[in-house]
């Protein structure tokens, strides 16, 4: 019986921005159904590191493939419509509103129209959809783009910060959109600074530390 | 069809932003009118050199702030909308045309604006069938600086003085379509053939279309 290819492997990975090394010798494997944690202070590598799991990012050594498209191929054109990131910044745009960001979500993704005011529902958003996204509140826009993973549907969620600045029902949410990607086989990421919040979520926990990337679960 | 679905919701996004800020109408044609209403301030009313100078006067003004309407169009996506489009699996040729033609109604608008206080200020003399040819020669001078203008924003996106290399980049590359344009105004102001400066302008048009959408992939990864 083969075994299912992993969602990430990374082997060696490393990158470099100019002279400095931002990422060193980095090795993580990520199943189908995971979810792994990883914290560290600032600079440590965190965002580099999922940025370069969402192949957003080039790595300069070492090897490694993301939902089955090599690192450095073309392939990663590909998988990137599989993977989806919340970063610090919200990936909005202000002037639109918050029914219009989704909706554009699902225009260019081909997905159905009927889907937006379901997923703006879910995350509570449903009485404020006609609300430009420059006049909501940052757990109103981390809300909305919450709404866009339910809408997407991803293989690979790459969560960065995502507790931040949440109400307790708002950071609830982060749960249930972990949940639902691994339910349907896929694997997630959740870089944090709140160790104590992610141990509730992840399987596995990492710690990120002058570009090197540590599993503490050896230490435990 | 999935390229130009994606394409039209691109073009669709950046024109709802600019309605609702409104800077190109609000802000860049009013100023265009008070800079084309300066120049014969300056120069005194000299109505056969004004004559004489509006085509190119005209065109300037259309350049100089159609730089400007690309230019608050490549601020519009900020590094998270980027990382979005490719996460979203858009085609960046997509996003570039998307983009561009949003950028081209723009400025189509802009010239339309623009076109009457440029008619009534220089007295271009104009007359008979001179006045549909002009119609062709905007979208064509638009369309050829939006790609311009777009193609310039995304090379200099990831750069920190990326903003105010734009000009710097778009009015070298930008002499050929307005040296077209500006001879050709200037061939039906005189009533001569100006079928040559069409097909430069038509050429450079499609020439800079298809450089676009062919390296919008490269050029989309390089400013990640």
């Amino acid at each position: 019986m083969t075994r299912p290819q992993p969602v990430i492997e990374l082997h060696g990975l490393g990158l470099h921005i100019g002279d400095t090394p931002i990422l060193r010798n980095l090795n993580l494997t990520v199943e189908a159904g995971e979810v792994i944690g990883i914290h560290g202070g600032n600079g440590s590598g965190k965002t580099t590191l999922l940025r370069v799991a969402a192949t957003l990012l080039g790595p300069t050594e070492g090897s490694g493939t993301v939902l089955g498209a090599d690192l450095f191929g073309d392939g990663r054109f590909t998988v990137r419509s599989q993977i989806e990131m919340i970063g610090h910044a919200p990936a909005l745009y202000p002037q639109l509103t918050l029914e219009e960001n989704t909706a554009f979500v699902a225009t260019v993704t081909g997905r159905s129209q009927n889907r937006v005011g379901e997923a703006l529902d879910k995350v509570g958003l449903g009485g404020a959809r006609h609300r430009r996204v420059d006049q909501c509140s940052h757990g109103m826009q981390r809300r909305a783009e919450f709404a866009r993973v339910l809408l997407t549907g991803p293989d690979l969620l790459l969560l960065d910060e995502a507790h931040a600045g949440l109400d307790p029902e708002a950071a609830d949410l982060v749960s249930v959109i972990t949940n639902l990607t691994t339910t349907r086989g896929g694997a997630v990421i959740l870089v944090t600074h709140d160790a104590a919040r992610a141990a509730a979520i992840v399987d596995r926990a990492y710690e990120t530390e002058a570009g090197h990337l540590r599993d503490l679960g050896e230490d435990r | 069809m999935g390229f130009w679905r994606q394409a039209r919701a691109v073009a669709r996004k950046e024109l709802i932003a600019e309605i609702r800020t409104g800077e190109v109408l609000l802000i860049t044609a009013p100023f265009g009118a008070v800079v084309l209403l300066l120049i014969p301030l300056a120069i005194g009313t000299d109505r056969p050199l004004l004559t004489r100078i509006g085509p190119g006067m005209y065109w300037v003004v259309v350049l100089v702030f159609g730089i400007m309407v690309a230019l608050r169009q490549s601020a519009i996506d900020g590094p998270p909308q980027r990382d979005l489009m490719g996460l979203l699996g858009l085609d960046p040729a997509a996003r570039f045309v998307g983009q561009a033609g949003a950028t081209f109604l723009l400025l189509l608008l802009f010239e339309a604006i623009l076109a009457p206080v440029a008619g009534a200020l220089y007295d271009p003399q104009l007359s008979g069938w001179a006045w549909p040819a002009l119609l062709a020669l905007l979208p064509m001078f638009a369309f050829g600086l939006a790609l311009l203008g777009t193609l310039a924003g995304w090379l200099t996106v990831s750069l920190t003085t990326g903003r105010s290399l734009v000009p710097l980049m778009v009015t070298p590359l930008s002499v050929p379509l307005l040296l077209s344009a500006t001879q050709a105004l200037e061939g039906l102001r005189l009533q001569a053939s100006i079928t040559g400066w069409i097909v430069l302008l038509l050429t450079l048009d499609l020439t800079l279309a298809l450089v676009c959408v062919l390296s919008a992939r490269s050029l989309e990864e390089a400013a990640r």
